[in-house]
Parts: C-alpha cells; sequence; structure tokens
C-alpha cells in the first residue's frame, strides 16, 4: 500500500484557532435515533431507539468534561457522533467554528487529524495483524505529516517513550503486550496526529487499578505537555472526579446535570446524580455503614419507549404529577450548576 | 512521567536463534498431518515443474506395440489403451491440475476475498443486493454452474478455468463476508476511521488481513475442489481435451472399458487425484494455524 498518495494536509481557512479558555467544541441540540428496521427487501422503521436525545454542552479549550451515566445512557454514542463514526439524526456539532455534520467524508479529512479518541478495549483497539510501528505510523503516512519512513520512525520512537514505553517494542505486535501496554500504544496512536481534542472513550475501565492510576496520570502529564482538550467518558465516579474539571451526567439519552466538578460531587442536585453518587462506596466501613444509601427502585426503561415527559419520573423518590408530562429543560440552578429538573 | 515497562523476551530470543532446520523439524513435530500435507503439495509442484526431466516418455506419443501393459520394471504403472507410460502422463497431468487449481482457487478466493469484505464493511443496501446475487449463484450446484459455463463458453483449458472460478467468488465471499462483520465491529476498525483512512484502505489494510485464516482455508480447499472439478469435466468430456495429459482424463479413458481388464489404467489417476485434493486440505489446515499471530508461539 506504499503506493497511495498520502492525502493533503492542507486545511481549510475556516477553522478558527481557539485559544485557551475560548470553547472548543459545542453540541447543541444532539439527537442520534438508531432505527428498528423490519422487513428483507422494502425495510421499514418500525421503532427508533433514542441513544442521545437532545443533548447540548459545550468544552472549552485546555478542559477536561467528565461524561457519566450507567451503561447504555447514550455516552458513548455521544461521543462516536462528535468523531463522525456515526452520523447524527439531528443537531449541530460546532468544532473551532466548523459545523463537523455538515462536512463530507472529504471535508472531515482534517477534522480526523483535531480529534482523536482513546477506546476502552485496549485488547480490540489494535489491529493483530500490525506491527506497534505500523499502527502508530500509519496515520502520519496517510495525513502526510511525516511521509519519509526513516523520520516517521523515529517520530513513532518518540512518541513510544512519550508514553512511557520501550522505543523496541515498534517491532512488536499487540499480542505480545499487557494491557496496560496496549493502552498507551492506544494513547501514542492517537497523539500521532498532533490532535487538539481528544475523546477518551472508557480509556481506563478495562485496565486493573495500579494500571488505571499509570495510565490516568499520563493521560495528565500528556494534557498540560501538548495542550490538550479531553471529553473523559467513564463511569468510574471517582476517576472522572480527579481528572475531570466540569462533569456532566446523562441518563437514558438525556442529560439531567451538568457542572463544575468538586461543585456536582460535593452539591449534587438532581436525584439522579444523587442515587449515582451515593453508589460509589467509601473507603472507610465505619463511615460507609451509617451512611444514607439511596437506592433507585426498578429498572431503566427501553430507550425505544422511553417515559413521556421526564425520563426519570418512574424511579424518581420526588417525583409529582407534572413530572409525567413536562419534559425538564436543562437550567442553570445556581451559578454554572445546569439540573433538569422542575422539582429542586 | 512513568517510567518504561521493562522489556523482557526471553522466549522469542530462544526462537530466533534456533536454526531453520530445527525449526522445520519443529514444524514437524508440531504439524505432522500438515508436514504430509506439504509434502505431496511439494511433490506435486517439484513433478509439474521438472515434469519434461523426470518423466521417461513422450506423454502424448502413442505406441501401440506397448498397449495396456502391467505395471513392470520399464513401465511402473503400466501402459494405456494408446501404449503411453500412465507415469510419464501422471507427471504432465500434474502440470494441468496444479495450473487450473491454483488459478481457479486464487482468483475466486481473492475476488471473494474482496466483494466479502467489502459487503461486510459498506453494508445496507450495497450488501443487501450484492448478497442477494450470490445467492442466485449459490442455488446452483458447483458442477451444474461449471456445466452451464462451459456449455456456453465452450471446451478448453481457458473456459475450464472460468466455469470453476466463477462458482467459487461467492462461496468464498460469504464465508469472508460472515467474518468481515464480526470484525467491523472491533474498535481497531473504528480507530482506522477515526483517523481517516479511505474505504478502500481499511478494507484492504484493516479488515483482509484479518479474514486471513478463513481466506487461506478457502483457498487451499479451493485448489483441491478445482483440481476435482476440473477432473470431473475432463471426465465428462467438457474440460480438457486429449492427447493433452489430464488427470480427469485418464480416468475416463480407462475407467469405462478397463476397470476389470487392465486395473492400473483408471487405478493410478483416481490415485492423484484424491492424493492432491487430500494433501491440499492438510496442508490449508496447517497454514492456517501457523499464520495466525496468536497461535504461533504456543
Amino acid at each position: 500500500m506504499s503506493s497511495v498518495q498520502p492525502l493533503p494536509a492542507s486545511e481549510p481557512s475556516s477553522f478558527k484557532k481557539v485559544q485557551k479558555g475560548e470553547t472548543l467544541i459545542e453540541i447543541r441540540n444532539l439527537k442520534m435515533y438508531f432505527p428498528v428496521l423490519e422487513g428483507i427487501v422494502f425495510q421499514k422503521a418500525i421503532a427508533h431507539v433514542k441513544a442521545v436525545d437532545d443533548v447540548s454542552f459545550e468544552i472549552k479549550k485546555g478542559e477536561t468534561l467528565g461524561l457519566v451515566g450507567e451503561s447504555g445512557c447514550g455516552k458513548t454514542t455521544t461521543g462516536r457522533c462528535i468523531l463522525q463514526l456515526e452520523h447524527p439524526t439531528a443537531g449541530d456539532i460546532i468544532f473551532e467554528g466548523v459545523n463537523l455534520n455538515e462536512l463530507d467524508q472529504k471535508g472531515l479529512i482534517p477534522v480526523r487529524q483535531k480529534i482523536q479518541v482513546i477506546f476502552q478495549d485496549p485488547y480490540s483497539s489494535l489491529n493483530p495483524r500490525m506491527k506497534i510501528g505500523e499502527i502508530i505510523g500509519e496515520p502520519m503516512k496517510v495525513h502526510g505529516i511525516q511521509p519519509d519512513p526513516g523520520k516517521r520512525r523515529q517520530r513513532v520512537a518518540e512518541l513510544l517513550s512519550i508514553c512511557g514505553l520501550n522505543p523496541a517494542f515498534a517491532e512488536r505486535y499487540p499480542h505480545e503486550m499487557s494491557g496496560g501496554q496496549r493502552q498507551r500504544v492506544g494513547i501514542a496512536r492517537a497523539l500521532s496526529l498532533n490532535p487538539e481534542f481528544i475523546i477518551c472513550d472508557e480509556a481506563v475501565s478495562a485496565l486493573d487499578v495500579s494500571i488505571q492510576a499509570q495510565v490516568i496520570n499520563l493521560l495528565e502529564d500528556l494534557r498540560e505537555e501538548f495542550d490538550l482538550t479531553y471529553l473523559f467518558i467513564a463511569h468510574d465516579l471517582s476517576v472522572v472526579h480527579h481528572l475531570s474539571n466540569r462533569v456532566a451526567v446523562m441518563y437514558l439519552g438525556k442529560m439531567v446535570e451538568l457542572a463544575e466538578s468538586d461543585e456536582l460531587f460535593d452539591n449534587p442536585m438532581h436525584p439522579y446524580t444523587e442515587a449515582l453518587l451515593s453508589a460509589v462506596p467509601v473507603p472507610d466501613p465505619t463511615t460507609e455503614k451509617q451512611r444514607r444509601h439511596q437506592v433507585l427502585q426498578g429498572e431503566v426503561p427501553s430507550p425505544m419507549n422511553p417515559p413521556s415527559g421526564c425520563v426519570f419520573h418512574p424511579r424518581c423518590p420526588l417525583a409529582v404529577d407534572s413530572c409525567r408530562q413536562v419534559v425538564p429543560p436543562l437550567e442553570e440552578k445556581r451559578p454554572g450548576h445546569w439540573v433538569a429538573c422542575t422539582q429542586v | 512521567m512513568a517510567t518504561p515497562e521493562v522489556y523482557i523476551d526471553s522466549e522469542g530470543l530462544a526462537e530466533d536463534q534456533r536454526s531453520l532446520l530445527g525449526k522445520l523439524a519443529g514444524l514437524c513435530r508440531r504439524q505432522p498431518l500438515g508436514a504430509a500435507g506439504a509434502l505431496v503439495v511439494i511433490a506435486m509442484i517439484v513433478m509439474a515443474v521438472f515434469a519434461n526431466l523426470i518423466s521417461p516418455y513422450d506423454p502424448e506419443l502413442a505406441a501401440f506395440e506397448n498397449m495396456l501393459q502391467a505395471p513392470n520394471a520399464d513401465y511402473w504403472f503400466g501402459t494405456d489403451q494408446f501404449g503411453r507410460d500412465i507415469l510419464t502422463r501422471l507427471i504432465y497431468g500434474a502440470r494441468t491440475a496444479l495450473f487450473v487449481g491454483f488459478t481457479c482457487a486464487f482468483i475466486g478466493a481473492t475476488g471473494g476475498l474482496v466483494l466479502g469484505v467489502a459487503s461486510a464493511y459498506f453494508g445496507g443496501r450495497f450488501d443487501l443486493i450484492l448478497q442477494r446475487i450470490m445467492d442466485v449463484f449459490m442455488a446452483f450446484p458447483l458442477i451444474i454452474l461449471a456445466l452451464a459455463v462451459v456449455a456456453t463458453l465452450g471446451t478448453g483449458i481457458q473456459n475450464v478455468i472460468i466455469a470453476i472460478t466463477i462458482p467459487f467468488i461467492p462461496q468464498c465471499a460469504r464465508v469472508v463476508r460472515s467474518s468481515a462483520l464480526s470484525i467491523r465491529e472491533i474498535p481497531y476498525v473504528d480507530a482506522a476511521r477515526a483517523c481517516g483512512f479511505s474505504d478502500l484502505r481499511i478494507i484492504l489494510r484493516h479488515m483482509a488481513p484479518n479474514v486471513m485464516a478463513p481466506y487461506l482455508i478457502m483457498l487451499t480447499t479451493f485448489v483441491g475442489q478445482a483440481i476435482l472439478l476440473e477432473a470431473s469435466l475432463s471426465y465428462l468430456g467438457l474440460g480438457v481435451q486429449e492427447p493433452t495429459p489430464a488427470w480427469g482424463l485418464m480416468l475416463q479413458g480407462g475407467a469405462e472399458e478397463y476397470a476389470e481388464s487392465a486395473p492400473w489404467v483408471p487405478i493410478f489417476p483416481g490415485i492423484a487425484i484424491s492424493l492432491a485434493v487430500f494433501g491440499f486440505n492438510l496442508f490449508g489446515d496447517a497454514l492456517r494455524d501457523l499464520l495466525d499471530p496468536k497461535l504461533r508461539n504456543r
């Protein structure tokens, strides 16, 4: 495949240079509905799975936004929409002043350099037939960042050592490495294109605790060193608390609360966030025993047929009649603290 | 910054230091059946390449004074009804068999590989339409479809190759597609898309190498099947034409009239066909195990 022409590296001038503290990416009314199809030849949608339903938020340059919620709440789908791996049903994703939803395959090429992803499973996110050096070097070759093979090898070695790996690993295959090492390779690949924004999709969930800490430290170091912005998708609340500046909580495709990290963990306002936080065990057994646990009743409803009004009302301890009809808007209840609940 | 993790790979080093011969011996110990298959394949290839050097007689020249001789010191496998040495014709027949076998298997399996992976990668309507077309081809039994193609295009070695290749493509595409569908959902394909790689690059460089296992099994089985199909077509008089030496043709000449009176005429080409098909199948299985990097170091 060496005959493939490198893609043009030039970028359209429409991308604005964003300074630290300004909005890097803005998500407006994002909706991702997956159709449930019926029929073999003439397929028609009989229902929709509302994976992400009207979610809006923004991320400032240099900031880390944590996105939490239980499995199936749409946090990964949100990430995939931003990466344009799924084409959203509706809504705008505005990155450096450009609406990504309006770009075609070709127009997305410069965006691919700017937005990168680190996946959850370090075992399946690396192509088992490629050597580590090829995995990290290929994006640079395709995007024409480093067309010279010798310099590319050098850069690969550099990236490996930045990520705390021996440069000799470039000659290895993924199956010859441990989970933590592979995750570092995934990080090195994401860095190879000098991105500005990295989506960490459960990037540490599959690692054991001691390795988790190492990888989190690495992510923090890289954020300082390369001026990165993260969208940190996770379900481990303590990790999110540690790493994020702001945290957003999702439930059944909707955003229910968004606040500064400390504010959200100290003063959760939405009843779902409260329940979520009370489910985090406290390391001290005495405190743990005395603590009031708020256990939610029932199961998460199907996103194919979400409840009317507030999607949380069937399980909410504060629910009143009006919750069944009115969809609560995300409102700023305190400065910088947004909650989607009419009862707080 | 975290410290680099220690580089330990003593096992891999020991592997590399062994001599080539030692490696081969180890390989034979681990894969005795595969080694036997490889032996048959290699023997066939040598026979085909050096046919004019190792064969004692002319394969096409009739010598009626030697008709239907039983195996003896001069004619190890006997002679046929035209007095031609059967061993010589078997050796030259390997040429025809391998040429047809490899060409059909390679074109058929590779065509199927690309179509199957593309079908899985693009999905949706493209997948649907392509798979229904494949269904139409797969609805015909292999030999009937090959017969239909030969009936349309006429006999001769080129047409035989086309006739055998066409039914192989959907077979391989179907098997490859099912593996590719599962690979489509694995994050490294998403990672490749997130890096902005072209569809062609993702299909050829990221997905196709990971469906190599079914592809190689199909490829080697196809060589065996193609040899068998070519023999069948020749046997039915629709394939390679006399006097070109081909195993199916030799079987046809012998089976009907001489099965009882001169059994060596049909027996030896029959053995050659079965041995070749068997050898390629064993070889394919062993090859699959060896090419999978996850199984390699066990």
